[in-house]
């Protein structure tokens, strides 16, 4: 469990960061936290070449309000999101939702942009940022562009970024007024990824009776985090009752279609999705109600 | 009045130590010039090695040498049958380095002596093995079929080992019984996972030709003398230490192929050569245990005794049996428990499979015999609507009925004789604890009438330990009043060094600080056989007292001489030997081990006392230099501990997740000989159990390739996942040894799975959920939940 040979190179400098990857090109890996990548290293399960660390690329890391929502630069460690007081204030749902991210020396040096980068399809931030309709801002010598959530994780370990391209910065939008978010999941032990995770955002109607719209997304069901656009639909103008989310667990079984792996069945995931969604829905709906924001 | 010691919560003294970092394990140990090794193993389960081709690996940069069978000299005899038995008709044994056939994936089939671990794992890749795969036997039950594959050609057969065990008379006793209840049990297969993987430094010391060696072994003494007879060496040129050993479990109580060629590299090449065994590495190369799958049914009379026990069990050996048999035994002798079953019949298969090989891992063929027993109970209970307590009742051996003879040979070649013990009391004092009556009558109820799936179980267990051979100890006291204890056991975190200090410091009632113990390293004692089947407190603390005793008496001897006084005029007490009622007539120990060594020079400047002139030889007949002694333990046979343990558990029933309301453990090792350190091993034992009942399983496929080969995906219970235990202490001496002690170490891990298998049933009463096979999971619960509602 040794890794191949691989050349070091630690720039502290976004272009310089550039530059070297426009070289490099497929022959580098992009170091972030490694908390992926070291053991994937280490089993020579990846073989980069060049490995090129943006430990000291300063311009990486930051948490800012921006665009009615929060700008998390890449290298932003997991464990300060969790303890920021604007992301807590402002976007509820990741706050929550990353403390389900390993354990705390895992998030004291796992990243934002790495956990997004990687797309592993069990992990929770892509979900949040899913289900929050988040977008992601890439880098590369060639300039810039933004990708939004559904169109940059493609399947299992797989995005929408090119080799030469790097996750500069996640944005999460804020949740619109009268919404309630929450996140579930069931895993095997504290810290383990999720057998299946779900986060939701509820938005009300007016009167506080009605679901004027409801996002719900789901983690470790498919090689990519997946909106359950079918319950979605009808969650639309439905009332506030116990009805309505049991009636939403019952299309999100219908409309996921899981694989199966040496923890879960595939029966199993259907089957705790829709228990997780109603749980979700009902739990998120009543922060709404109280105003609670989560 | 003395010091009690004997019995107290004294602090670990190795603690401050390994929880500061300053633990020293063979990894931690680097020697100049000193080469890396890595093993190319086998990716397959079962091929034949047509030919290997290591020309490009050997040209590497780094690379100092690559090893195939042929060219591993004396290694080169099969591994050792460690344990034979007579009904282990066809033992099997492999090459150190796979010579024509590899039988598991993990066997190592060539080995890279290199500059760095890195260089050596790099030269890996380019040896190219042409290999001929051969059809993989993974399935126990398929391979005792007539016309399944084999896994040793040569033997003609699947099956090692077909024992039958019988007491009594079975067959009549099921024939005029009034109930007969038959179960099909499974216990999967696991593995022990300490923190430290195995690791192996070796130098050949030109200076004093002597092979020095550093292995995580729980049995250094083992070892030595095995690679003394393999290199033709004088077991006292062989020195092995086992430092700090970061858990074994049971796993590393073997003799490994690193085990033999990492020494036989550091002999060949004379330079000093290590190997770290990595995760992966620990997962198909180090031992494995658990799989059996049981038919078990039960005899009863209308009143639910228990008639007779007829058991037929495989039990998967893996690919060779260096370890005997050992395993399947245990499980055959310890499966009545603390019952009485006038007749029983027990019969095994131990299977070869194309798996990694099968040796005890904490529990050691107990936990699957007291699953079997313990459902075995709860059936009865259930059908003739009896509350599962009150079916133990009826059934235990009764505390007069010792020492009792369960009727079969156990692992140790003597008689299954429990000594004592009493599991009424044991009982009554768990329902008591858990207040089993009230939960059953009011607490149960009530949170069920709230819509929650709460449940109850018990479970009861014996545990054989303390076995024999034998160990020794030397225990002598030093001029400076310190005493110096040594034993052939290492340690694995048990707490010896304290431990064995409280039995030295109670007999010499001398402070547990100024006591030290040395372990672990053959220059310092050597004999002995090692840590394992909860046998060092039970032997090598027997040993330990002995020897503390013998020097006691020296010191009192000694003492009564100088005083001119009857021996039995003197009492021990505070660091000193003195006169009954003139406490100032008498000497510290330190004193006396200065007047037990009567040196022309040496401590002169800084004796208390001066020995008295000598005429004649300066140590008469009969008198040694120093108040030491080596005395030797072997017990007649095993001493039965013994426990009950409850629980209430809560049940998801729509996500399958289990949660411990409350863990109840009532446990009886005899004399405790510290209530902290015994209460840390049930802690540790009680997580592995955890493990065995919800987490922990390797995953086969039918090709024979392990799928969870990594602590991603084989689950061990975190500190999240182990609820508070509550412990409470028995305390029936054993009549066996002279400390009334009986062995603690494997006793957490026995109950759980037969506990957790009764309180989820318990839980999920309303689904008619029956439970048969460990460990579950939020899956297999929810398919049983789907299946039976
Ligand atoms: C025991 C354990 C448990 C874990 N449990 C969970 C869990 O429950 N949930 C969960 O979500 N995660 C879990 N993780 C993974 C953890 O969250 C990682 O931190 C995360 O997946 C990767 O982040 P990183 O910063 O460590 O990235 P790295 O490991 O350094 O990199 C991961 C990948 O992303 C690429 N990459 C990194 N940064 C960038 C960037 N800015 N632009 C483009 N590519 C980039 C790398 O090249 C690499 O391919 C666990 C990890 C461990 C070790």
């Amino acid at each position: 469990m040794k890794p191949a040979r691989f050349v070091y190179h630690a720039p502290t400098t976004l272009d310089a960061t550039l530059q070297l990857l426009a070289e490099l090109n497929v022959d580098a890996k992009l170091l972030a936290g490694g908390q992926s990548l070291i053991p994937m290293l280490n089993m020579r399960l990846v073989r980069p070449g060049h490995l090129i660390d943006l430990q000291h690329v300063s311009e990486l890391a930051g948490i800012h309000e921006r665009d009615g929502g929060v700008a998390i630069g890449a290298m932003t460690r997991q464990r300060q999101v969790e303890r920021s007081p604007l992301v807590a204030e402002r976007i509820p749902l990741l706050a929550e939702a990353i403390r389900h991210v390993g354990h705390l020396p895992i998030r004291t040096r796992g990243t934002i942009g790495g956990s997004i980068a990687h797309a592993d399809p069990a992990a929770e931030l892509p979900g949040v940022l899913l289900a929050l309709d988040g977008t992601v801002r890439l880098a590369s010598a060639r300039g810039e562009r933004t990708v939004a959530a559904r169109d940059f994780f493609v399947d299992i370990l797989t995005t929408a970024a090119e080799p030469d391209e790097l996750v500069r910065e996640v944005w999460f939008p804020s949740l619109p007024p009268r919404s309630g978010s929450a996140w579930l999941e069931v895993a095997r032990r504290h810290g383990d990824y999720a057998l299946v995770g779900v986060g939701a955002v509820v938005t009300l109607a007016d009167d506080g009776q009605a679901v004027a719209a409801a996002r719900l997304c789901f983690i470790s069901v498919a090689g990519r985090p997946v909106q359950a656009t079918q319950a979605e639909a009808a969650l639309r103008g439905a009332p506030v009752t116990p009805a309505t989310w049991r009636e939403a667990g019952a299309l999100v079984r219908e409309e996921l279609d899981p694989p199966a792996d040496l923890h879960a069945s595939a029966h199993y995931r259907r089957h705790v999705a829709g228990v997780l969604a109603e749980r979700v829905l009902e739990l998120a709906a009543r922060r709404a109600q109280e105003g609670a924001g989560r | 009045m003395p010091t009690r010691i004997f019995g107290e919560r004294i602090k670990r003294a190795e603690d401050p130590r390994l929880l500061t970092g300053r633990g020293r394990f063979v990894d931690d140990i680097d020697l100049p010039g000193q080469l890396h090794v890595a093993f190319l193993r086998s990716p397959h389960a079962h091929a034949r090695v047509r030919a290997i081709d290591a020309s490009a690996a050997r040209a590497m940069e780094g690379v100092v040498a690559v090893w195939t069978y042929t060219d591993i000299g004396p290694c080169q005899r099969r591994m050792p049958l460690l344990i034979p038995h007579p009904d282990l008709t066809h033992p099997y044994t492999r090459f150190a380095l796979a010579r024509d056939e590899v039988n598991h994936v993990g066997e190592p089939v060539a080995m890279v002596i290199a500059e760095s671990r890195y260089l050596a794992e790099d030269a890996l890749e380019a040896i190219a093995v042409d290999w001929e795969e051969l059809p993989p036997v993974v399935d126990i039950e398929a391979a005792v079929r007539p016309d399944a594959p084999l896994v040793h050609e040569e033997l003609g057969t699947n099956v090692a080992a077909h024992y039958v065990g019988i007491v009594g008379d079975p067959d009549r006793a099921f024939a005029s019984a009034a109930h007969v209840f038959r179960e099909r049990l499974v216990i999967e297969r696991s593995a022990s996972m300490p923190i430290e993987p195995r690791a192996i430094l070796a130098t050949w010391d030109d200076t004093d030709g002597v092979l020095r060696v550093w292995d995580t072994t729980q049995a250094p003494i083992v070892i030595r003398n095995a690679l003394a007879a393999l290199f033709g060496l004088a077991p006292t040129q062989v020195h092995v230490v086992a430092p700090d050993v970061g858990g074994g479990f049971g796993g590393k109580i073997m003799v490994y192929p690193e085990e033999v060629l990492v020494p036989y590299a550091a002999l060949a090449l004379r330079r000093p050569v290590k190997w770290t065994e990595d995760r992966f590495e620990h997962f198909v190369g180090t031992n494995h245990e658990r799989l059996q799958i049981h038919d078990a049914e039960i005899a009863v009379d209308s009143e639910g005794r228990i008639l007779g026990v007829r058991d037929r069990f495989l039990h998967d050996a893996g690919a060779y049996t260096p370890y005997g048999i050992i395993v399947p035994i245990i499980t055959a002798c310890q499966l009545p428990g603390p019952y009485k079953v006038p007749n029983y019949h027990v019969e095994f298969r131990a299977v070869y499979s194309n798996t990694v090989p099968v040796s005890p891992y904490r529990g050691a063929g107990r936990p699957h015999a007291c699953f079997v027993m313990e459902r075995l109970m709860d059936r009865v209970a259930d059908e003739l609507g009896l509350d599962r307590a009150e079916v133990r009742q009826r059934n235990f051996i009764q505390p007069d009925e010792f020492p009792y003879d369960v009727g079969l040979i156990f692992q140790d070649g003597a008689p299954t004789r429990y000594d004592s013990g009493n599991y009424p009391a044991m009982l009554d004092r768990l329902l008591q604890e858990m207040d089993y009556h009230r939960l059953v009558s009011e607490e149960l109820p009530r949170l069920r009438a709230e819509g929650r799936y709460v449940g109850l179980g018990i479970a009861c267990y014996v545990e054989g330990t303390g076995i024999g051979p034998y160990e020794g100890a030397h225990v002598r006291v030093e001029p400076t009043g310190h005493v110096y204890v040594a034993t052939g056991m290492p340690q694995q975190g048990q707490a010896h060094q304290t431990v064995l200090a409280q039995i030295v410091a109670e007999e010499l009632q001398v402070p547990v600080e100024t006591v030290h113990v040395i372990e672990g390293d053959t220059a310092h004692f050597e004999f002995g056989s090692g840590t394992y089947a909860s046998r060092s407190a039970v032997v090598a603390g027997s040993a330990v007292a002995l020897a503390a005793r013998s020097v006691r008496e020296q010191g009192l001897r000694l003492a009564a001489e100088e005083l001119e006084v009857d021996p039995a005029d003197l009492l021990v007490e505070d660091g000193r030997v003195f006169v009954r009622g003139t406490p100032e007539r008498g000497f510290t120990w330190a004193q006396l081990a200065q007047l037990a060594n009567p040196l022309r020079y040496a401590y002169a400047g800084d004796l208390a006392v001066r020995p008295r002139p000598w005429s004649g030889p300066a140590l008469p007949q009969g008198r040694q230099p120093a108040l030491e002694a080596t005395e030797y333990y072997s017990p007649p046979h095993a001493t039965w501990a013994s426990g009950a343990v409850g629980a209430v558990i809560e049940v998801d029933p729509a996500t399958g997740l289990l949660q411990f309301h409350r863990l109840w453990v009532v446990h009886d090792c005899g004399k405790v000989i510290n209530p902290m350190v015994v209460e840390g091993q049930i802690h540790g034992g009680i997580a592995q159990g955890i493990g065995g009942a919800f987490y922990e399983r390797l995953h086969y496929d039918e090709n024979g390739q392990l799928l969870n080969a990594s602590f991603m995906d084989f689950l061990i219970p975190t500190a999240m996942e182990i609820p508070r235990i509550e412990v409470a202490h028995l305390e029936t001496p054993s009549p066996l040894n002279p400390l009334g002690v009986k062995g603690v170490g494997e006793a957490g891990a026995i109950p759980l799975p037969a506990l957790v298998a009764a309180a989820v049933e318990d839980a999920l009463r309303p689904f008619q959920v029956h439970v048969t096979r460990m460990p579950l999971s939020p899956d297999e619960l929810l398919r049983l939940i789907h299946t039976e509602a």
